[in-house]
């Protein structure tokens, strides 16, 4: 009389070290990437250059290949680079009558540099030799220059940086009403110091 | 005259183990999920320069990423000292550049096609020479949102 046999239970005592060997591969192997940058446009290929810019409107920086930095045919320290841009930028020569007057400027008004943000050109010229980490180095000191004054005017206007609203709007918990309203605001004060950065190789 | 005895229960009840196997498979899917494995070898050597004023790349599926530099020394011989590009696992000649970017782009869904960025990750102490020059061939297919990829940090330190 052999009475019925159940199957036999496995033990799943060892289910959580076979869990933790899965767990360990799994954090070891693990790259939480976000990768990160400075985001650029380039000029399409057709696109006109640029007619009637006057010479005051364009802040001429140049790399040589030997990653020396010169603007306005002088040779200067790359940590002046900001500085000088953004009394560049925000210098609005154009005199109060004429149509280019820039209400919000607080530069020099110098008669010698740019009309207003719009008009101003930051012309960024490379060589081949020139070494890339320094390159992104002026790159990052342009953005910096252009960030400081869109952070000044969007302190001025909604008492919020302008870097921290892009943040906002970039994240993905931000609900939808409040992205439209950021994109409008950002939209203004892009308006207000529109990035005009062209790059191009010469020499 | 108590009716009641109290037991001195000296030793500390066991903590229960049962669920331990639960909670390290909820942490062992969390990171299954978030796990991105690698998918390019690096080819050249690639040592991204530093920048504070970034902006994050997000959207994984809109970026085609393309990796300049000089080869590692494994491949030195055969492909020189010079800076190369490389894309998706392969070494990829100016020539023929513009016509495999075009390749990638059309291998994402339609709608995402107008909304692709070129990640340069070039190397720092890579000369501009080969950069500019993709730029160009980017310029000519008409790609042109791209982004410096680039760690976060003092840019001052790409000077040394």
């Amino acid at each position: 009389m052999a009475s019925r046999e159940e199957a036999p239970k496995v033990n799943a005592g060892s289910m959580a070290d076979i869990a933790f060997l899965l767990l360990i591969f799994f954090l070891v192997t693990t790259t939480i990437e976000t990768d990160a940058g400075l985001n650029r446009m380039l000029p399409g290929k057709d696109s006109p250059p640029p007619s009637d810019v006057y010479q005051r409107n364009i802040l001429p920086i140049l790399l040589n290949g030997k990653d020396e930095l010169m603007v306005d045919g002088e040779i200067i320290d790359l940590k002046d680079l900001k500085d000088i841009t953004i009394a560049f930028l925000d210098n609005g020569g154009a005199s109060s009558e004429s149509e280019n007057y820039c209400n919000y400027c607080q530069g020099n008004r110098d008669v010698k540099s740019s009309d207003n943000p719009d008009k101003a050109i930051v012309s960024l010229m490379s060589n081949r030799e020139t070494t890339y980490g320094v390159y992104i180095t002026v790159q990052n000191e342009l953005v910096a220059a252009y960030n400081n004054l869109r952070n000044r005017e969007a302190q001025r206007l909604y008492k919020i940086d302008f870097t921290a609203m892009e943040a906002l709007y970039d994240k993905s918990e931000t609900p939808k009403a409040k992205k439209d309203e950021l994109k409008m605001k950002i939209r203004s004060i892009q308006k207000l110091y529109p990035m005009k950065l062209s790059e191009a190789e010469r020499q | 005259m108590s009716k009641f005895k109290f037991k001195k229960n000296t030793n500390t009840p066991e903590v229960s183990t049962a669920s331990l196997p639960d909670i390290v498979f909820m942490l062992l899917f969390f990171f299954m999920t978030v796990t991105v494995m690698k998918d390019d070898t690096l080819k050249v050597v690639n040592e991204l320069p530093n920048a504070s004023e970034i902006k994050k790349l997000e959207k994984k599926d809109r970026i085609i990423t393309i990796y300049i530099g000089k080869p590692v020394e494994k491949f030195e011989e055969t492909q020189g000292e010079q800076p190369k590009i490389q894309m998706d696992d392969r070494f990829v000649n100016l020539a023929e550049f513009g016509s495999r970017v075009l390749e990638a782009i059309n291998e994402r869904p339609e709608h995402l096609r107008g909304f692709i960025t070129i990640s340069l990750k070039v190397d720092k102490k890579a000369s501009m020479g080969l950069v500019d020059d993709v730029k160009e061939e980017l310029r000519k297919i008409n790609a042109l949102k791209i982004n410096y990829t680039t760690y976060e940090g003092d840019a001052y330190k790409n000077l040394d």
